[in-house]
Parts: structure tokens; C-alpha cells; sequence
């Protein structure tokens, strides 16, 4: 089938949604995606973030859609036209959505794990506005632990339902939901109950924003200040093939993800021992610098080394630096 | 040789007369104009005791603000030391646990922050960074010291006083 958007004409399979379309293209007119997970089933549909509008229904119906449309869910029919970046309705309705989701997020964005690489941070940052309008208080709630590994900081989420959709899907049982409807939906394990099985450290790589966090990485440096690094290892657990990244600070491996691509989803999903327990470089197969997009704050101040950005003990150096030390605090 | 332009000029070393031969006027001379400043107004200034009026947008050594309660402000953010062009700064961040509400005043703050003042250039760009406004240059100049580990500031020299003392 052929479709137009922004513009330019693809050839898609029948049955492709028009972001997936977009994304067959790729550059700018993709449209922007919080909720809608390329490996998450019946993924999408709730943010609206992606909303583009169909200017020609199809070649037998060239009729525009009365509304703008979310193009995670709309599937493609031949000769349809679609309008993303190039139309302003476009562009005015995504900010509006944009201040929607900031309306309950705290925006403690120096405190949160996530910022630097999340997904929210750079949505308002490219569609947002300044200000907002809300003048309420913000819903707030205590900080949960989900287990000893996983946070959940119930004030940042936007309820994209991609962590309920990775339970269902990639682990045996679902422990957390969400509870409550509209305004005061929330997601939660009921009874503060522990989500662990092998896999469910993949709900922190899902959550677009900082609301699912990792507890062995918590606050322990800003994601900017580290360096990602490719590596693997043999993981005996079945549905895992151990392929990571790595981030560095100096020598100490302070934190382990999934590798995610330019949209920012996770390649493939790594069981909790990979993530949480094996935190050494003795423990993996380093492959070498993971490639950062030059537009992230995770590539400032970074350059691609050959060989790893990992620096070595040099003895003889610092037992030189212990003896100059001594020798000037003696002075 | 052939010099190349015209412009050059031979000098010659005159023999000195006898008032010049006696050197004492020309003592004398010198060492007035060295009394006639001893009673004018000095150019300098002793400076640690005294100090100049400087301008508004002078920018010395930093401090770290608290708020209103007396709570530190700075939530080690880190970008501050992103910002910084001559990576200055360090830090490394804590979770803020029970009871020390009183003393940070979000969830996360910095148990070490350090800044070495022999990289700092002053830029100011810290202080433009800051989400928090905990950091502004608005001190003295940073003193001579004799080590270059005295240069490295922590949060005992940054951090401003509290309130009530």
C-alpha cells in the first residue's frame, strides 16, 4: 500500500499503523511516541502524543478524517496522505497533550534518575510550553519499593500502560495494575507487594519517564556523567541473551540496561540477574562504546574512544602521586 | 652594507658636562620625586582589609545557598558541573533520609561537592545552570594558598552559614 506523509510516499505491508509507516521512513516526521511500544502488544492509544492528521482518508475515500488521529493505532489504506510536522493543527494539538502530561509530573527533574534520557524531558523540551496553566495542586504520593530492586515514584507516571503490558508479556505473573479510574488512576501493586520474577527489572527500561527506577542506580550519578558501553555474557537463564549496556563511571559498572534503539526501546530484554547482580567488568564481554545520538545530554562532553574508556590503575603513578601528597602535608 | 631605507639614525654618545659628571643633582632629583610621593594619596590599597567597591556583576568565589528555612538548596543535579567548561566541579549525590528534613531541602542532595578553585575561570555558567539558584559566585576573591589541594573547596567552605548564627 502507499501512503503520503508529511509529504513523502512509502510502500507499506496492509495492516501497518501510520506511525510504524513514519518510522519505515524515518527524520522528522516520525511522530513522537510516550505510550506505543514496538515489542509490547496492544501497546498505545493512551498518551495521544502521537495525534497526526489524515488529510486524505484513501484513494477510494478521499474524504479527510474529522479529527486528528492517533496514528499508533490507525492502520494505513492505500493513497492515504498524512500530515504530521507540516501541519500546525498538528503541532498546536501535541503541545496542548504536552501540557497535559506535565499537569500532575512533578517536575523534579534534578532529583529523577531518568533525566537525560527521558522520553517526557524531551518531548516538552521540543513541543512543549514554557509555562503551564494548571494552578491545582499536583496529585503527590509516597514513593513506593516495589521489591528490593525496582522504585516507583507514582507522581511521575503518565500512565502509558507499558510496564502492565511488559509484566502480562514478558514475565510469568503480573503483580502491579493500575487501580482507580481517570483522575485518580494510579499504578500499584495494592498491598505494597513485591514484583519479582526474572524479568521484571524490564519495567524500569519501558517506563518512557522516571516513575519505575532502578534501586541499585539511585542517585548514584547523573546518566550524562556515565559511559555506555556494549558488552555481553553467557546467560544461562533461557529467554535472556545477556546482550547489555554497560554504564561506566571510571571503572565501576554503575548501572546495566537493555540496549535501546533511536526511539528509545529496548532491543532485547535482560533477565534481573544480568541487571541488578552482575555489576563487575570481570563479569561481561565488553564489545565497545555504545553509540549515543549527538543531540543527547548523554553525548556531551563524550567522544568515541578506541580502545574502552575505561581507565586503568596506574601504580607507579599514584604511588608517585601518595609521595608528592605526603611530601606537601609535611611542608 | 647598504642600509634599506633612509630612516636610519646615528646615534652618538655626547661627553657629559660637569654638572652631569658630579652625579649628585641627578641624586638629589630622583630622590625628591620619591618624597613628593610619599605625600601623595597611595594608587593601591592594602587589600584583604581594605576593599575596592566592586562592580554588581563581579564574580568571585562561589557559595552554595540554603533557603528559606535554612535548608541547602542544591540537589546535585549535576549541571552545574556539565556546564562547567573547565569541569570544575564534582559531586556526588545522597538520598535524604528521615528527620533530616530540616537540613536539605529535596529528597536528594549533595553529600560532597567540590570545587577546584585552580580550574575555576569564573565564568558564572554554574550560576546560569543552576534549576535550584543554590549556587552563585557571589564571594571575594578565592585566597592565595601555599598547596594545590587547599584549592580544592568543599562544602565546608561553600556552603554558606545558616540562618541563626
Amino acid at each position: 500500500m502507499k501512503v503520503t506523509i508529511d509529504g513523502i510516499a512509502v510502500e507499506v505491508e496492509p495492516g501497518t499503523t501510520i506511525l510504524n509507516a513514519a518510522r519505515q521512513i524515518g527524520g522528522d516526521i516520525v511522530p513522537p511516541a510516550m505510550c506505543y511500544y514496538s515489542k509490547l502488544k496492544d501497546s498505545g492509544g493512551k498518551c495521544r502524543t502521537c495525534l497526526v492528521k489524515v488529510s486524505k482518508g484513501s484513494e477510494k475515500d478521499p474524504r479527510p478524517m474529522p479529527k486528528l488521529v492517533a496514528s499508533c493505532r490507525t492502520t494505513v489504506m492505500d493513497g492515504m496522505e498524512v500530515q504530521n510536522i507540516t501541519s500546525p493543527e498538528v503541532i498546536e494539538a501535541r503541545k496542548g497533550i504536552v501540557e497535559m502530561l506535565l499537569i500532575n509530573h512533578p517536575l523534579d527533574c534534578p532529583i529523577c534518575d531518568q533525566a537525560g534520557e527521558c522520553d517526557l524531558q524531551n518531548l516538552g523540551f521540543e513541543h512543549g510550553a514554557v509555562k503551564t496553566r494548571y494552578e491545582f495542586d499536583r496529585r503527590t504520593f509516597e514513593k513506593i519499593d516495589i521489591g528490593d530492586k525496582i522504585q516507583l515514584h507514582m507522581t511521575r507516571c503518565i500512565l502509558c500502560y507499558r510496564c502492565v503490558f511488559t509484566a502480562d508479556q514478558i514475565t510469568n505473573y503480573r503483580y502491579h495494575g493500575i487501580l482507580g479510574r481517570g483522575d485518580h488512576s494510579e499504578i500499584s501493586t495494592y498491598i505494597q507487594h513485591a514484583v519479582d520474577n526474572d524479568f521484571s527489572g524490564n519495567v524500569i527500561d519501558v517506563c518512557p519517564v522516571g516513575a519505575l527506577t532502578d534501586k541499585t542506580f539511585r542517585f548514584k550519578n547523573r546518566v550524562w556523567f556515565t559511559k555506555p558501553v556494549d558488552a555481553h555474557r553467557d546467560c544461562d537463564h533461557p529467554g535472556c541473551n545477556g546482550k547489555v549496556t554497560l554504564w561506566y563511571k571510571g571503572e565501576e559498572v554503575l548501572r546495566v540496561t537493555a540496549r535501546k534503539d533511536q526511539y528509545g526501546e529496548v532491543e532485547e530484554y535482560i533477565c534481573n540477574t544480568c541487571r541488578f547482580d552482575k555489576k563487575k567488568t570481570a563479569d561481561w564481554v565488553i564489545e565497545g562504546p555504545r553509540h549515543i545520538s549527538d543531540k543527547s545530554v548523554i553525548s556531551s562532553n563524550h567522544y568515541d574512544f578506541i580502545p574502552l574508556p575505561v581507565v586503568k590503575t596506574n601504580l607507579v603513578l599514584q604511588e608517585a602521586n601518595k609521595e608528592q601528597f605526603e611530601r606537601d602535608t609535611r611542608l | 652594507m647598504e642600509p634599506l631605507s633612509n630612516k636610519r639614525k646615528v646615534l652618538e654618545a655626547k661627553p657629559l658636562n660637569f654638572m652631569e659628571r658630579i652625579y649628585l643633582p641627578a641624586i638629589f632629583q630622583g630622590l625628591a620625586i620619591t618624597i613628593k610621593h610619599f605625600f601623595r594619596k597611595p594608587v593601591t590599597i592594602r587589600y584583604p582589609e581594605e576593599k575596592r567597591e566592586y562592580s554588581e556583576n563581579f564574580r568571585g568565589m562561589h557559595s552554595l545557598k540554603r533557603d528559606e528555612h535554612g535548608r541547602e538548596r542544591c540537589t546535585a543535579c549535576g549541571l552545574c558541573a556539565l556546564s562547567c567548561p573547565a569541569e570544575a566541579i564534582t559531586m556526588i549525590a545522597a538520598e535524604r533520609q528521615k528527620g533530616e528534613e530540616d537540613l536539605y531541602r529535596e529528597e536528594k542532595y549533595a553529600a560532597v561537592y567540590e570545587i577546584n578553585m585552580l580550574r575555576c575561570i569564573f565564568c558564572g555558567l554554574c550560576e546560569e545552570a543552576c534549576p535550584k539558584e543554590a549556587i552563585y559566585l557571589d564571594g571575594p576573591h578565592v585566597p592565595s594558598d601555599y598547596l594545590r589541594k587547599d584549592f580544592i573547596y568543599g562544602k565546608d567552605k561553600l556552603v554558606e552559614a545558616p540562618l541563626n548564627q
